[in-house]
C-alpha cells in the first residue's frame, strides 16, 4: 500500500469516527444546557469548547458552539469541516476504496450545506451518526481485510478512545455539574449494553469503568486502545523500522493498562487529567504511526540523482 | 406514436446546414437513430428534463465531476445517446487503426534513422523545430516496439457525412473515463433500448489498457508492477486517473510517491520500497522528470528518464510522442500513410495550409475571415480563431501573429461538423459533435474501443466542443454488437443446469414461517374490510402487534 494512500485511510477513519462522536458529545451538551437549571452557560459553553481544543474570545453563545463544533466547514474539529475533509481523502485514496464507501462520503459531503440552516440540531446529530453509520457498515461490507481495512480501522479505534475520553471529561465542565452518568451511557449507545452487563442501576463507578475498561463493549476507551494495538500488529511492513511502531503500541498499552489495573475510584477523582493522559496517548501513537508509515524515508534522491 | 398528442419532444426540430446525423434534409429519420427518435418520440418533453436531472445527480453522487475554474461540477451528459451504424465504424475502425500505426512508424522513424527526412517526405527542420521533439530520448527502443501505448484520433463528419481526422492525440489523450461512465448512467437510464440496438459494449477498456502496458514491460520482467502516475487531486482529469487505476487494478501514484535508485524505480509502500515496471503517466513530458526537463517541476519523479533510457522501466505513452502530433506533421500524414505503409489513407485530413510556406500564406491571409486558424501545437480548443465568429481587430491581431511565427500556424476551412439532437432550454435542438474514438495498441494489434467520447458544442452553432470550453458529452453508441438478450434459446445443456437451481431450500427461524402465524394473518386479513387492497398495511399492523406483544 502506497503510504500516500494509508495516510488518506488512516484520516478517513478518524474523521468520520470524530464527525460521529462529535454529534454525541454536542447532542448531549445541549441537553444538559436545557436541563440543568443552575447553569452558568458562558463558561460551560468555553469549557466544551476547550475539551474539543478551539479556542474562543469572550463569553461563548450557544450558536457560537454550535458554529464551531458542527458548521464551520474550515475546521477539522466540527462535523461539517471533518466530513468534508474524510471526503477529500476518499477522493485522493479512490482508487483503493470501494465505490459505494466513496459514494456514501460525497453524497454526505454534497448534503452538507443543507444542513447549516437546521432549526433543530438534535436532527442534524442523528443524521450525522446515521450517515457515519452508513460509511462504516459499507466499508465494513466491501473491503478486504489488508492494509487498507487496517489503517482506516487503525484510525477509527484511536480517534474513538480519543474521543470517548473528551465525552468523559464533561463530567467536569465549568459552570454546570455536567451530564450524569445515564446520559454519558446512552450518547455512548452503552445504557442497555450496560444494564443487561451490569444487571444493577446506574452507579457512577459501575458506569465509569463500563466507559473505561470494559473488554466487550466498542465503545469502551480500553477496548479501542486495545483494538489499535492489535492493528498495529497485524499491518504488514515488519523489518528494519519495526521500533517506531512497537512504540506506539508501547504508548497505547500503557494508556490502557493504566486504565485496567488502577482503582476506579482513583480515576474517578482525578478524571480531567487521567482522560488528558489517555488523549496524549493517542496522539503520540498517531505520531508515530506517521513517522513510521507515512513519511517518506527521505527526500534528498533528487539532488544525489542530478550531481 | 401517440395520436392524441401531436407536440413530442421532436416537434421543432430542424437541422441546419451541417449534417445531421438523426435526420436527413428531408426530415426522414436515419436509419441508426430510428429506434431513439422513436422512444423519445413516446416520451413528453418533462420526462425528458426529468431524466436529464436524474443524469445530472447520479453524477454528482458518483463524483463524476471536472474541475471548472477551480471548482468541482458534474461532467454534462447528454440525454440523447449519438448513434454510429455498423457500417460507418467498419470504416472507422481501420481508419483510426491506420492512422496509430503510421504515427508508431513515424515515431520510429524520427527518433531513429529518420529515413522520411532523408527520402524527402518531410522536411528536416521540421522535425529538429518541434518543441517536442527530444533529444534526450533519441536511439531509445521502447520494449515492445510501442510508442503510442494509448491514443485519442479526433474526427469530425463535414457536411458531406465524411468522416476526416481533425488531429492526432498521442501524448496523453484524455476523456476515456466519460465513456466508461456515460455509458453505465445511459444504460441504467434506457434499458430497453439500450438491450434491444445492439450497442457494443466499451467496458473492456481497462482490461485491454493492463494488458497492453504489462506486454510493454521491460523483457524481463514476468509480472510487471503497473501504476498510473498522475499530477494529482487538482488536475482536471483527476477523475479519469482514478478510474483508470481502479478498474485497472493497480496504483495511482504522484510523483512524491516515486524514488529512484541506481535507474530503477520504486513506489514507497508502508511495507518500504517496491519496485515499478510500467509507468502509464498523465503528466505531460515536461513535468515528468526535473533533471531530464523543467527543473522546477514537482509533479514528476527525478531520474524517471535515466531508468527509461537504461530500459528498467517502461513509460507509456512514450516520451517525445508530441513530435507526431503537432499541427503540421499532421499536413504530412496522408504521404506517411502511404509512405510507410503502402497503403491509401482510409480517413482523409482536413484540408490544411501550413502558414510556414509563403505560396500557403500569400493564399491564405487574405481572407481569414472565412478560415479557422489554430496554433500547431494547441489543445484544448485555446488559441484557435474562427473567422467567420470574429471581429476585424481579432483578425487582425491573428494575422500579426501568424506573420511574427508562422512556423506555429496552421489555417483550414470552417468544416461544418455533423450535428446531432441534444437537449437544450429550448428542447431538442442540433448541436455540432465531434467524436474521438481510443485506440490501444499493444504491440500485436491496434484494438479500437467500440464509440468514444463524442463531445458537443452546447451553445448554439458554435463549432468548439472542447469541455475546456463549456462543451458536454454524449454517449457514442456503436450498433453491431451481438445481442445476447431474449433472442435465441439456451442450449439444451444450459436447461440441465436450470433444473439443479433452487433445489436447496433457504432456511429460515423455525417459528417465523410457522402455520401458526400465516393463520393469524388469513384472519387479520379477513378482518379488514378491503383485505386485498390492503394487504401490505395488514402486514405493517401485523408486525407492529407482534413488537409490542414481546416486550409487554
Amino acid at each position: 500500500m502506497l503510504s500516500r494512500i494509508a495516510e488518506s485511510l488512516f484520516w478517513i477513519g478518524r474523521y468520520v469516527e470524530r464527525a460521529d462522536n462529535t454529534a454525541r458529545l454536542l447532542d448531549v451538551h445541549l441537553n444538559v444546557l436545557l436541563e440543568d437549571p443552575w447553569v452558568d452557560e458562558p463558561s460551560a459553553n468555553a469549557s466544551i469548547l476547550a475539551v474539543m481544543n478551539c479556542e474562543f474570545e469572550g463569553p461563548v453563545s450557544r450558536s457560537d458552539v454550535l458554529a464551531t463544533l458542527a458548521f464551520d466547514r474550515d475546521r477539522s474539529s466540527s462535523i461539517a469541516g471533518t466530513m468534508a475533509a474524510a471526503r477529500e481523502n476518499a477522493r485522493r485514496a479512490r482508487e483503493v476504496i470501494s465505490t459505494e464507501v466513496w459514494e456514501s462520503l460525497n453524497m454526505t459531503r454534497n448534503q452538507l450545506p443543507r444542513w447549516s440552516q437546521a432549526s433543530r440540531p438534535h436532527e442534524y446529530f442523528v443524521w450525522v451518526r446515521e450517515r457515519a453509520a452508513v460509511v462504516w457498515g459499507l466499508s465494513s461490507a466491501t473491503t478486504s481485510r489488508d492494509d487498507a481495512w487496517h489503517f482506516m480501522e487503525l484510525g477509527r479505534s484511536l480517534e474513538r478512545a480519543d474521543m470517548i475520553a473528551r465525552l468523559l471529561m464533561t463530567r467536569s465542565l465549568e459552570g454546570t455539574t455536567g451530564p450524569n452518568w445515564t446520559t454519558l451511557l446512552r450518547t455512548c449507545s452503552a445504557h442497555e449494553a450496560y444494564l443487561r452487563t451490569v444487571r444493577a442501576l446506574v452507579t457512577e463507578e459501575r458506569a465509569a469503568e463500563f466507559l473505561l475498561i470494559d473488554r466487550l463493549f466498542p465503545r469502551s476507551i480500553a477496548y479501542n486502545l486495545d483494538r489499535a494495538e492489535t492493528i498495529l500488529s497485524e499491518i504488514d511492513g515488519a523489518g528494519a523500522s519495526r521500533a517506531l511502531a512497537d512504540r506506539a503500541r508501547l504508548a497505547l498499552g500503557r494508556a490502557r493498562t493504566n486504565l485496567e489495573y488502577r482503582d476506579v475510584g482513583e480515576i474517578l477523582a482525578d478524571l480531567p487529567a487521567q482522560m488528558r493522559e489517555v488523549q496524549k496517548a493517542c496522539a503520540t501513537a498517531s505520531d508515530l504511526i506517521r513517522d513510521r508509515y507515512f513519511l517518506p524515508a527521505s527526500t534528498v534522491m533528487w539532488s544525489q540523482e542530478a550531481l | 406514436m401517440t395520436s392524441d398528442s401531436l407536440h413530442t419532444p421532436w416537434t421543432g426540430y430542424s437541422p441546419q446546414a451541417a449534417w445531421d446525423e438523426a435526420v436527413d434534409v428531408h426530415g426522414k429519420v436515419r436509419e441508426p437513430y430510428a429506434r431513439v427518435y422513436a422512444e423519445i418520440d413516446r416520451m413528453s418533453g418533462d420526462d425528458l428534463y426529468a431524466r436529464a436531472e436524474a443524469l445530472a445527480s447520479t453524477y454528482l453522487a458518483q463524483g463524476v465531476t471536472f474541475d471548472h475554474a477551480g471548482e468541482e461540477r458534474p461532467f454534462p451528459l447528454d440525454i440523447v445517446p449519438r448513434v454510429i451504424g455498423a457500417d460507418e465504424w467498419d470504416i472507422i475502425s481501420p481508419g483510426v487503426a491506420q492512422r496509430v500505426r503510421t504515427l508508431e512508424a513515424f515515431l520510429a522513424d524520427v527518433y531513429g534513422s529518420q529515413r522520411c527526412v532523408t527520402d524527402g517526405i518531410v522536411p528536416r527542420k521540421l522535425i529538429a523545430s518541434s518543441q517536442y521533439f527530444y533529444r534526450s530520448v533519441a536511439g531509445v527502443d521502447p520494449a515492445n516496439g510501442v510508442r503510442v501505448h494509448v491514443s485519442g484520433i479526433d474526427l469530425v463528419r463535414d457536411q458531406h457525412g465524411i468522416w476526416r481526422v481533425l488531429e492526432d492525440n498521442v501524448r496523453v489523450p484524455s476523456g476515456v473515463s466519460y465513456v466508461l461512465s456515460n455509458r453505465r448512467a445511459m444504460s441504467q437510464m434506457f434499458p430497453d433500448m439500450f438491450g434491444a440496438m445492439g450497442v457494443r459494449p466499451v467496458l473492456e477498456y481497462s482490461q485491454r489498457l493492463r494488458s497492453a502496458l504489462a506486454k510493454a514491460a521491460p523483457e524481463d520482467v514476468d509480472d510487471p508492477t503497473i501504476v498510473v502516475l498522475t499530477p494529482g487531486v487538482f488536475n482536471s482529469a483527476y477523475y479519469e486517473h482514478s478510474l483508470l487505476a481502479r478498474t485497472m487494478g493497480v496504483e495511482l501514484v504522484e510523483g512524491r510517491d516515486l524514488e529512484t535508485h541506481n535507474g530503477r524505480v520504486y513506489m514507497r509502500t508502508t511495507a518500504g520500497r517496491r519496485r515499478v515496471d510500467v509507468i502509464y503517466r498523465r503528466i505531460d513530458d515536461d513535468y515528468l522528470d526535473p533533471i531530464a526537463f523543467r527543473p522546477d517541476s514537482t509533479l514528476g519523479a527525478p531520474g524517471l528518464i535515466n531508468a527509461a533510457r537504461m530500459g528498467n522501466v517502461t513509460i507509456a505513452n512514450a516520451v517525445g510522442n508530441g513530435v507526431a502530433d503537432d499541427k503540421l506533421i499532421y499536413t504530412y500524414m496522408p504521404d506517411l500513410t502511404r509512405y510507410y505503409l503502402g497503403e491509401e489513407p482510409i480517413l482523409p485530413n482536413v484540408d490544411t495550409w501550413r502558414l510556414e510556406e509563403p505560396e500557403a500564406r500569400e493564399e491564405v491571409m487574405d481572407r481569414l475571415h472565412e478560415l479557422v486558424v489554430k496554433p500547431v501545437d494547441g489543445a484544448g480548443g485555446k488559441g484557435v480563431t474562427i473567422g467567420p465568429k470574429v471581429s476585424k481587430t481579432e483578425l487582425e491581431a491573428v494575422r500579426k501573429q501568424i506573420l511574427a511565427d508562422p512556423r506555429g500556424w496552421v489555417a483550414q476551412p470552417v468544416v461544418q461538423l455533423s450535428t446531432v439532437p441534444t437537449l437544450t432550454e429550448e428542447g431538442l435542438d442540433p448541436r455540432h459533435v465531434d467524436l474521438r474514438p481510443f485506440a490501444i495498441n499493444d504491440g500485436d494489434d491496434v484494438w479500437v474501443l467500440p464509440g468514444g467520447l463524442t463531445r458537443v458544442a452546447l451553445a448554439k452553432g458554435q463549432l468548439i466542443v472542447n469541455s475546456s470550453q463549456g462543451g458536454g458529452s454524449k454517449d457514442t453508441w456503436v450498433l453491431g454488437g451481438v445481442r445476447h438478450r431474449g433472442t435465441a434459446q439456451p442450449p439444451p445443456e444450459a436447461r440441465v443446469e436450470f433444473s439443479g437451481i433452487g433445489s436447496v431450500p433457504q432456511a429460515s427461524h423455525p417459528e417465523d414461517y410457522a402455520a401458526g402465524q400465516e393463520q393469524q394473518q388469513q384472519q387479520q386479513q379477513q378482518g379488514e374490510p378491503k383485505a386485498t387492497a390492503q394487504a401490505d398495511d395488514a402486514a405493517d399492523h401485523l408486525g407492529a402487534n407482534g413488537h409490542d406483544g414481546g416486550e409487554g
